[in-house]
């Protein structure tokens, strides 16, 4: 499979019943149910693991990395998503970064470090002084990667206003293999994440060309394990990352974390889309910056947590009111400088939304879709296997389907049939 | 191909669902996402005016390989001065919608400065019809705008 189209979101045919529950909650239309099976159209997905979340079934799942793919490496080290440490009752920070390591880790470099970092760097961005590109206002947070596939895929002339910097556990990254262990070998860097879309980043990467990242695991199979190595307070400090960084976990985190005024956070996927047309029509240019996550509640919502996003931003904010003030903490290693924190490569858009390469030939199929629409009943009940009327009417001018997968046009064309025979 | 919206007059949330399946359409199509952007401001716009100002109207758009053409027309109480709406921060809108947000004078002006052609048609008393026109250009020159 090639990089470009690798998906971390996948179905298990063994479980899937066919309902049709995923294709009416796919924010890019890009499931359709054929033959009794939920198939992905792997050009359209943004692996925002909507559909994880949604399969009464549990047919949808992330693919990531085994807890086992550490044992390869000479020296294991962990990097959490700040999410993790909200994810469990009554535990400090301390305490459950030292569960991983009894959990067979060597390092713990927690990515809310690295994100604080990127706090300064956006905060470069907004002021004009980060050596990048002077940005259109306003400036969209690329710190989700569904966001940045969505923005990619159905609102490309947004692309330009994508802050072009390296999301924070890939800076956790780079950091580990490139300043704290720098020309070692065998050393080995782990992401514990909260979601789907950042197992996809890590293997196709938007904005740079290859992760740092040696695996990545997902919080909820390392869940119960580190459950049960969390024990007492470890005798040295473990936690370094400021409120500055743990912030960016939840919602308006990296508003809190850039004290920026003038922006503006919004999660759950639809109310992202909702916002991207707003500003794609131009509305809310005097906005310096744009915090879009596409969980609710941001990654605290990942489709790979255990805990309810609610409680656990609860505790998340505990946490960072307990945790040590911005650099306090001594740094073991010299941080990068901001240049080294933008993107390398320019994100293009991908036309995976045009029916054909050839103009004329896609206006002539928008003329067919019209009249198929015509004669669809319109209730976009899904039972044919595509979301609404109109995909299906789509999916028939591309030739994948059939008007007579409409079980109303079927019931009206059999009725018809009755009456010839009679 | 052709795509005809009525746009209501009441209801304010409705609006912008012409510009929506308009840029859906030109997406379909293959549109650059530069052109797609200006058709989408300029169709946004012009339904916006046509709500606030007008009591609602008809937006039409005709879909061809290389341009796009929009007309948006409306029986509302058409524009006394038109050299003056076109006028960059210039505005008769109500406080209503200038507490949602509107107002600020931009339509038309904004228009102009995102379609390639441009013309008003008005009639004080009888109306208003704004007609459009984004072309697509040559082949996809890569990398948008």
């Amino acid at each position: 499979m090639s990089a470009e189209l690798f998906h971390s979101v996948r179905l298990d045919p063994e479980k899937c019943v066919g309902c049709t529950t995923c294709i009416k909650h796919c924010p890019t239309e890009a499931i359709r149910v054929r033959d009794g099976r939920a198939r992905i159209i792997e050009e359209r997905c943004i692996d925002c693991g909507e559909c994880i979340r949604v399969c009464p079934h549990g047919a949808k799942r992330a693919v990531s990395d085994p807890i086992s793919i550490i044992d390869g490496f000479r020296h294991k080290v962990a990097v959490p998503a700040p999410t993790l440490v909200s994810q469990f009752d009554r535990a400090g920070v301390d305490q459950i970064l030292s569960g991983l390591l009894k959990l067979g880790f060597d390092e713990v470099f927690e990515v809310a470090e690295a994100a604080e970092l990127v706090t300064t760097a956006t905060k470069a961005l907004i002021g004009g002084g980060s050596g990048a590109r002077d940005m259109p206002r306003p400036i969209i947070s690329s710190a989700c990667p569904a966001v940045v596939r969505l923005v990619r895929l159905r609102f490309p002339s947004l692309l330009r206003h994508l802050a072009p910097i390296l999301p924070p556990m890939e800076v956790a990254a780079r950091i580990v293999k490139q300043r704290i262990h720098a020309g070692e070998e065998g050393v080995g860097v782990f992401f514990i994440t909260p979601c789907a879309g950042k197992v996809t980043v890590t293997r196709s990467p938007l904005g740079y060309a290859c992760s740092a990242l040696d695996g990545v695991i997902g919080l909820r199979d390392i869940y119960l394990p580190l459950r049960a190595a969390i024990g007492e307070e470890p005798p040295e400090r473990l936690a370094r990352a400021s409120r500055l960084g743990l912030e960016w976990a939840r919602n308006e985190g990296e508003a809190d974390s850039l004290g920026e005024p003038n922006s503006i956070s919004v999660d759950g996927i639809g109310n992202v889309i909702a916002l991207l047309e707003e500003l794609e029509n131009g509305k809310l240019r005097d906005l310096d910056y744009v915090e879009a996550l596409a969980c609710p509640a941001g990654c605290l919502g990942g489709p790979l947590t255990v805990e309810n996003p609610y409680v656990a931003k609860a505790r998340l904010r505990k946490l960072e009111a307990e945790a040590p003030p911005s650099g306090a903490s001594p740094r073991p290693y010299e941080p990068p400088s901001l240049q080294a924190l933008l993107w390398t490569e320019d994100l293009r858009a991908r036309g995976a939304l045009a029916l054909d390469p050839d103009s004329n030939k896609a206006l002539k199929m928008m003329e067919e879709i019209e009249e198929t629409i015509a004669g669809l009943p319109g209730l976009d009940c899904g039972a044919c296997g595509s979301p609404t009327c109109r995909a299906l009417a789509e999916d028939i001018a591309l030739g994948k389907a059939s008007v007579f997968d409409c079980v109303l046009r079927m019931r009206e064309r059999l009725r018809e049939i009755s009456e010839e025979l009679r | 191909m052709k795509l005809r919206f009525e746009v209501g007059g009441e209801d304010f949330s409705l609006a912008g669902k012409a510009s929506s399946e308009l840029k859906r359409a030109l997406g379909q199509l293959g549109v650059e996402p530069e052109q797609v952007r200006r058709a989408a401001v300029a169709m946004y716009e012009a339904e916006i005016n046509m709500v606030i100002h007008a009591g609602g109207g008809i937006a039409e758009a005709e879909i061809l390989a290389d341009r796009v053409s929009m007309v948006l027309s409306d029986s509302g109480p058409g524009i006394p001065d038109l050299e003056l709406a076109m006028t960059e921060g210039w505005s008769t809108a109500t406080d209503y919608y200038r507490e949602l947000g509107f107002g600020a004078g931009m339509g038309l002006p904004n228009i102009k400065r995102n379609v390639d052609e441009m013309s008003v048609e008005t009639s004080v008393g009888k109306g208003t019809r704004v007609s459009m026109v984004v072309r697509f250009g040559g082949p996809p020159a890569g990398g948008g705008s």
